[in-house]
């Protein structure tokens, strides 16, 4: 009797953990699909004259969103004012570049310098 | 207000200007009083509505009028009108004592560098009885196009991004452009060319002259972490050096400070759009939100007399209200 308890309760042990794994797994996938997160686009905020995260590692091919959601126009242009230069973006618009080449991209806000960020692409 | 006469108390500089004064009268200046600098002597004045106090402010010989940051075309939470408000700051300037003889606007005139938005103000400026307006860009009016647009419209005849001088009754006067090509991480900026420039505009002046310098982002450090501040300033006063009486009039911060150092006396204006924080009082310099019925004490225009002789510039700081 003892030894069908401990075997039976065994079996419950690992359909419980089962059960919780694929759960979790379940979960995991919802909420990937709730935020709609595809893992070729990343999306970085303005807020607050900052750019968040300040530093974004992604990999080739990805590409980034900025959104605006200060309310005061920002810009978003490479260092080197070539590579990316966004039009200026008001309260809640966006702007996308597609990073192919791996490389450091240093990037600031024209119309307020000392806002700055980069794009690391591996 | 009852007006009050300022001896000099305290002249630890030695050079008759009794700066722990000139602050306290300074606090008063956002309420509408009239601080004048007479040979090193404070006398406050108050600045009724169309004087009708009866005190009688010094006239000068030549009056003029900042404005800045007028942002046409914002619309958001800290100010839905911005028209009205650049409209009430054209009010108070028709209502000033003495008519001011040209305005001066140091920049972001635009809030997107919009063709609309330039228009708006052209035509809002049309109204005031003073017709002549000088001005110099913001970052604002730059966005887009480097500021073709604003060069095509109010810069004709300048030279680079659009620097030039002038003079009016024996003042210089001096409009820097610090808002062009603007680098990642830096300040505001002059460049080589036009340092170059400015050297030689003011290479024969003679040293009496008064000297009125007028750029949009402040010429000295106020607060670098917002970037308030440019980078190369240092060399252009260095090119003042010589000059007895030196205004330096800037916007950029929306709001009004003032710093005299020697011959130097700095002055921002407010905005007549929106406010913005103190340094480091907030997060970051974005529109700073008051209580409607406040925000018309919080805006305002600057007031300018120089009188011949005199060390320096008058200067009046007066809101919409």
């Amino acid at each position: 009797m003892q030894r069908n308890t401990c075997v039976s309760s065994y079996r419950i042990a690992a359909r419980a953990a089962a059960l919780a794994i694929i759960g979790f797994s379940l979960l995991g996938f919802s909420e990937n699909a709730a935020a709609g997160q595809n893992p070729a686009i990343q999306q970085v905020t303005i807020d607050n004259f900052s750019f968040t995260p300040a530093t974004l590692t992604v990999p080739a091919g990805t590409e980034v969103t900025w959104i605006n959601h200060d309310d005061i126009p920002h810009t978003v242009v490479s260092d080197d004012k070539s590579t990316f230069k966004s039009r200026a973006l008001d309260t809640d618009e966006k702007f996308s570049f597609k990073f192919d080449k791996p490389g450091t991209y240093p990037y600031f806000c024209s119309i307020h310098p000392k806002m700055t960020a980069r794009i690391i692409v591996q | 207000m009852a007006s009050t006469k300022d001896e000099i108390l305290f002249d630890h500089n030695h050079d008759g200007i009794d700066r722990r004064g000139f602050l306290r009268c300074m606090a008063w200046a956002g309420t509408g009083a009239v601080c004048v600098l007479n040979g090193g002597v404070l006398t406050s004045y108050a600045l009724g509505r169309g004087g009708e106090h009866g005190v009688k402010i010094p006239k000068g010989e030549l009056a003029f009028v900042q404005i800045s940051d007028s942002h046409m075309g914002f619309d958001k939470p800290a100010n839905p009108d911005v028209v009205a408000t650049f409209q009430a700051a054209i009010d108070k300037i028709n209502a000033l004592p003495v008519a001011p003889e040209f305005i001066l606007h140091t920049g972001d005139v635009s809030h997107l560098a919009k063709p609309a938005q330039f228009d708006n103000v052209e035509q809002l400026l049309k109204s005031p009885r003073t017709q002549d307006v000088f001005y110099v860009p913001g970052e604002h009016d730059l966005v887009g196009d480097d500021g073709q647009q604003f060069r095509e419209r109010f810069a004709k005849g300048t030279q680079g991004a659009g620097w030039y001088s002038f003079d009016k009754k024996g003042v210089h006067f001096v409009g820097l452009v610090n808002v062009a090509n603007l680098k990642a991480g830096g300040l505001g900026s002059l460049g080589t060319e036009q340092l170059e420039w400015l050297e030689k505009d003011v290479k024969h002046l003679k040293s009496s002259t008064p000297v009125v310098v007028f750029a949009h982002i402040p010429l000295w450090t106020v607060y670098p972490d917002w970037g308030w501040g440019t980078e190369d300033s240092a060399q252009a006063l260095g090119y003042l050096k010589k000059f007895g009486s030196v205004t330096v009039l800037n916007g950029h911060i929306h709001q009004t400070m003032q710093k005299v150092e020697g011959n130097v006396t700095f002055h921002t204006a407010c905005s007549t759009a929106f406010p913005q924080p103190k340094p480091g009082a907030a997060p970051s310099p974005g529109p700073m939100k008051v209580p409607a019925d406040q925000l018309r004490a919080i805006l305002g225009v600057t007031d300018v007399h120089y009188k011949k002789g005199e060390h320096a510039l008058a200067i009046t700081d007066s809101s919409l209200v």
